[in-house]
């Protein structure tokens, strides 16, 4: 499957299974670290794993892999735009 | 409003440009980040100000019903894409069933909502009310944010429903083919960002610790 490298490489069922399996974990594992004390870090680490369901969705659900650049151009732009737009709401908040 | 543009794109009679469709698709999709993204960003600001007062109102919510949704839409995301793997593998039958599969996934998404929102309105908390009006404002921001952020999440997905409907009614139709099926993909592409909508909401507001 590595070897493919045509853009509108046809995927069997198996591959978004086998994502979709990722992610129930994903799920079930962001839950019960919930339950545990991770004080400070806990935000983070809820974010970080919410970041990492999403890349998967977009990459393979959403089909942005195997995309042509402009779409990750695309994306890029608004992720830059809300990146943008939060800095400086917070280094304002922050800072008041 | 920018929607209905994206379906005229789609509609393209002796010539299509399936790319392009999908373009208008992303550029659409990219408003409703935004959209989103300034709530959240009310969100972020109301936390960093509240962070204690958050925390406390969150336990009023449900989290396993938080998770068993997080399921069902994930659930559901997946039969659109095996319906869409369907399709081009010219297997209509089967597309159709993913794809009602997922109407049904999205059927009890709402239910969920439902009861957790019933609850909520049955103890006295929806937004203007005594008992919410009583409590601190860090728990007032925090069930207005819940109750209009969830809301219009539900509201996407009603919309959601709506369009993959048509779509079923499409495939049926045959005027969805194996090798014509972009309306059917785009109307996918918006269902995977009520699901991706949906992964941020989870943790901020069902998971605090």
């Amino acid at each position: 499957m590595e070897q493919e490298k045509s853009k509108h490489k046809e995927h069997g069922y198996g591959i978004y299974v086998l994502v979709w399996l990722g992610l129930i974990a994903l799920t079930s594992i962001t839950v019960s670290i919930a339950g545990m004390n991770f004080g400070e870090l806990a935000l983070t680490i809820a974010l970080l794993i919410a970041a990492i369901k999403s890349s998967l969705v977009i990459n393979y659900f959403m089909h942005i892999k195997y995309e042509e650049p402009i779409f990750k151009v695309f994306l890029l732009l608004s992720g830059m735009t809300l990146f943008v737009i939060f800095v400086l709401t917070f280094s304002d908040l922050v800072y008041r | 409003m920018s929607q209905s543009e994206t379906m005229t794109v789609e509609h393209g009679h002796a010539h299509r440009d399936d790319v392009g469709a999908k373009m208008g698709m992303w550029l659409f999709l990219l408003t409703e980040v935004l959209l989103f993204g300034g709530m959240f960003l009310a969100y972020a600001n109301y936390r960093f100000m509240h962070p204690q007062l958050f925390r406390l109102a969150a336990l009023e919510l449900n989290t396993a019903l938080g998770t068993l949704n997080t399921i069902v839409l994930l659930t559901s995301s997946l039969t659109v894409v095996l319906s869409i793997v369907a399709m081009k593998r010219n297997s209509r039958k089967l597309a159709l069933f993913y794809l009602g599969t997922t109407l049904v996934l999205a059927c009890v998404f709402l239910t969920i909502k439902y009861i957790e929102w019933s609850t909520k309105i049955h103890h006295g908390i929806y937004p203007g009310s005594e008992e919410l009006l009583s409590k601190t404002n860090g728990e007032i921001l925090f069930f207005g944010l819940y109750y209009v952020m969830t809301g219009l999440h539900a509201l996407h997905v009603i919309i959601g429903m709506i369009i993959l409907a048509f779509m079923f009614v499409f495939i049926y139709r045959g005027s969805i083919t194996h090798d014509n099926y972009v309306k059917l993909e785009n109307s996918g592409l918006y269902w995977h960002l009520v699901d991706l909508i949906w992964i941020f909401l989870f943790p901020l507001f069902y998971l605090i610790q």
